[in-house]
């Protein structure tokens, strides 16, 4: 009896630290795929503002449909959150996932669960096969494409170039010739903006795999991925090369690395706006365009599609390809409520949802062209589609210390330009451990 | 519900629990002869203290010791993990920003918070003085972080610095690109949200020095600076040792600042974000484990001479 005094309070306390704890647990006790009413699914994304609109908006006939409830968090620290739950065994049923390259190694711990029948029937139906290979990790699909972005693209000015009397590009040639037409002409040809926070450069990292997937083709680009490609070989360094010769030079950049450095990304084409323009060409994913990209956003007044602001893919240089990229979900626990909302949001009919609003593209086959609200979006959904070399964002595939250090190198590339023996000799040397774990 | 709940066992189940457990400790001792019981019953009082000092701090102190001799595939390593550390250019880098930071921010934190507080003493608007420094206090790390991210923004239409340099005519600077210059400007931003609590703390101090002590001196024809000097440093120099004490714990565990204003880039990190970015982004636990073992050898030689200081302290009582 004294014993059972002596430990009552701290059965107390412990009640009260597992009720400010995870109060709900995932309803396992589910009845078949029939009846979800008042099941739960937790989802951890990263999105905010309206993309978290978007994606609340997409779940919503889901919710209706089955009853069930589905409650997001969102996090901007998803890599921290994620390992953390998953290490504390209370990880969420469903969560964004940073890149393929934290999938795998997700998958490869048993965090991550296979994802059922139906998910699988959907994409064998809707998708190209490259993205179903894209989300399996030994033999186990594990991970689906939410929404996907054109990257790559090349945006401009319609009107700037008018004035001036540019003219779009037809090829590599012709590109470099216009950038060193408006250097000789007294303006600086790029915007560059490379700050995000933490993760700082990654627009820079976008830059060189664009070079190394067009001077050297996808054989390069794939052994590269796979950690067989050292970075001091010629090619990567071909890559650097030509992504500084335009980032680190005053003459080439409007105001120089240190504005590149020091310019967030989502303002870094804003110079095409300028009068007279501080640039004339920016290079970013199709998320600038559109109804709620970074133009529209920053320049409501000024931004319209086609007339002030437009984009061409960046044209091949020996190999013709684009990059994309996408963001991942997968599923860590193997609840019914959790298959079958994983099975809804890959359908067209989701998908859609979210490509109407604008700011997302979606991989799946069966959303009509017609569905996107704007231009930019119809166009880099088709370049997208219409693309024979297609590969996924290197950085995301990496193992997430390689990622790291890919930043790290390209702040230091564009801050000393001269310095790259050492910071590819540094990347080398990390090569070496981040794989083969 | 589930809220309505916690709050409801917390608001009448904590104080319950104590009382129960305090009324539970005098029936176990019920039997004993009362001066056994006077000996007992603060054993029994700190037991709950013990426990949890156990559970939440020593078991996972020794844990991270251990978890740090193993690398990544759990293979163990011995002392590797610390070899490699101390082997890579980055973590000697990551050290000089620590030694800036404790160096800097603890010595103007402490020197320019005696000051304010001796200053604003003597002024008729001093709550209002101290109020004013004290808000940044209130203000997160992280939103800290994000103000200051704008306040030092590169372009000059947003960064508040920049746009003091170029209406005088001078280039918009860099300011977080650069080492060192970099890691002072970083420093600074923990200096504005730190010498608000130095003040406070130092401030309640001064007014515990009796006026009549004070008076004295004065009529003895002390000047002001000796009446400082002399009179006022001594005396407050425990308080001084406390708040030193604080802020350079608070120096060693910078994390949310860098985390936010640079994410460790431009040789900007510190061991607190080396600390996060091995476990979360290298996920590498057992680095990890080394870089809060190292963080914690730095400290505890702090702590000690706190622990000695307050012992003196006591005595004297």
């Amino acid at each position: 009896m004294s014993k059972f005094r002596l430990m009552a309070p701290f059965m107390v306390l412990m009640l009260v630290l597992a009720a400010c704890g995870n109060g709900d647990d995932p309803g396992n006790g589910g009845d078949g795929d029939g009846d979800l009413t008042g099941e739960t699914v937790s989802v951890v994304v990263v999105w905010g503002g309206a993309e978290l609109e978007s994606f609340q908006a997409m779940v919503a006939p889901w919710e209706e449909e089955t009853g069930a409830t589905v409650e997001i968090e969102s996090t901007r620290d998803i890599d921290a959150v994620l390992q953390t739950r998953v290490e504390g065994g209370t990880p969420p049923d469903i969560a964004g996932l940073p890149g393929p390259g934290v999938m795998a190694q997700f998958a490869r711990d048993g965090a991550l669960q296979e994802l059922p029948q139906s998910v699988k029937d959907v994409l064998a139906e809707q998708y190209d096969a490259g993205w179903e290979v894209a989300g399996t990790v030994d033999d186990q699909l594990v991970g689906v494409f939410i929404k996907t972005a054109l990257k790559g693209l090349i945006w401009y000015n319609p009107a700037q170039f008018e004035a001036a009397g540019y003219s779009v590009p037809e090829d590599w040639d012709g590109m470099t010739a216009l950038v060193d037409q408006m250097a000789a002409d007294g303006t600086t040809p790029w915007g560059i903006g490379l700050e995000s926070g933490a993760a700082t450069g990654w627009p820079g990292t976008d830059w060189v795999e664009d070079f190394v997937l067009r001077q050297s083709g996808p054989d390069v680009y794939d052994a590269w991925v796979a950690g067989e490609q050292a970075w001091s070989s010629p090619e990567i360094r071909a890559a650097f090369e030509a992504f500084t010769l335009w980032a680190s030079d005053e003459e080439y950049v409007d105001g120089g690395p240190s504005t590149v450095l020091g310019t967030n990304f989502g303002n870094g084409g804003d110079c095409m706006f300028d009068d007279p323009p501080g640039c004339y060409l920016h290079h970013q994913a199709s998320f600038m365009g559109g109804e709620g990209g970074f133009f529209e956003t920053n320049f409501p007044d000024v931004a319209v599609s086609g007339e002030t602001y437009d984009f061409f893919v960046m044209p091949g240089i020996d190999f013709d390809g684009v990059t994309s990229a996408g963001d991942l979900f997968g599923m860590f626990n193997d609840t019914p409520a959790a298959q079958s909302l994983m099975a809804y949001l890959v359908t067209a009919e989701a998908q859609q949802i979210w490509v109407e609003r604008g700011g997302a593209l979606s991989a799946n086959k069966d959303v009509s062209p017609d569905a996107y609200p704007d231009e930019t979006g119809s166009r880099s959904a088709e370049a997208l589609t219409g693309a024979e070399t297609v590969r996924f964002d290197a950085s995301d595939l990496m193992p997430a210390e390689m990622g790291a250090a890919f930043l790290e190198a390209i702040v230091d590339a564009v801050q000393n330009p001269g310095d790259l023996d050492s910071i590819l000799a540094d990347l080398d040397a990390v090569q070496q451990s981040a794989y083969g774990q | 519900m589930n809220t309505l709940v916690t709050a409801l066992i917390v608001v009448v189940g904590v104080p319950a629990a104590v009382c129960g457990y305090i009324i539970a400790t005098e029936w176990v001792i019920r039997g004993f002869a009362s001066t056994t019981k006077t000996k007992l019953r603060p054993w029994l009082w700190v037991l709950p203290a013990f426990l949890f000092l156990g559970v939440f701090l020593i078991y996972p102190t020794i844990r991270t010791f251990i978890n740090s001799l193993f690398d990544r595939t759990g293979e163990f390593v011995g002392l590797q993990n610390y070899a490699d550390l101390f082997g890579s250019g980055g973590f000697w880098q990551v050290l000089a920003n620590n030694a800036l930071w404790l160096v800097f921010f603890t010595g103007v934190v402490v020197v320019l918070g005696l000051v304010i507080a001796v200053l604003a003493d003597r002024v008729r608007y001093e709550s209002l003085a101290k109020a004013v420094i004290f808000i940044p206090m209130a203000i997160s790390f992280v939103a800290a972080g994000v103000i200051w991210s704008f306040m030092y923004n590169i372009n000059p239409d947003i960064g508040t610095l920049n746009a003091g340099l170029t209406a005088v005519g001078l280039e918009p600077q860099a300011w977080i690109q650069e080492w060192p210059r970099n890691t002072f400007m970083l420093i600074v931003v923990g200096i504005w949200m730190w010498v608000g609590f130095a003040m406070v703390i130092l401030s309640a101090g001064l007014k515990g020095i009796s006026t009549e002590l004070l008076e004295a001196a004065r009529m003895d024809g002390a000047t002001e600076l000796q009446v400082f000097f002399r009179i006022i440093l001594p005396l407050l120099a425990p308080t001084i040792a406390v708040v030193a004490t604080t802020v350079v714990i608070t120096a060693l565990k910078t994390f949310d600042i860098i985390y936010v204003m640079t994410g460790g880039l431009f040789n900007t990190s510190v061991i607190g974000f080396e600390f996060y970015r091995e476990q979360f982004t290298n996920r590498d636990p057992g680095a990890a484990a080394a870089v809060a073992i190292i963080l914690l050898l730095a400290i505890v030689p702090i702590m000690l001479i706190n622990i000695r200081r307050f012992q003196a302290q006591e005595a004297i009582r």
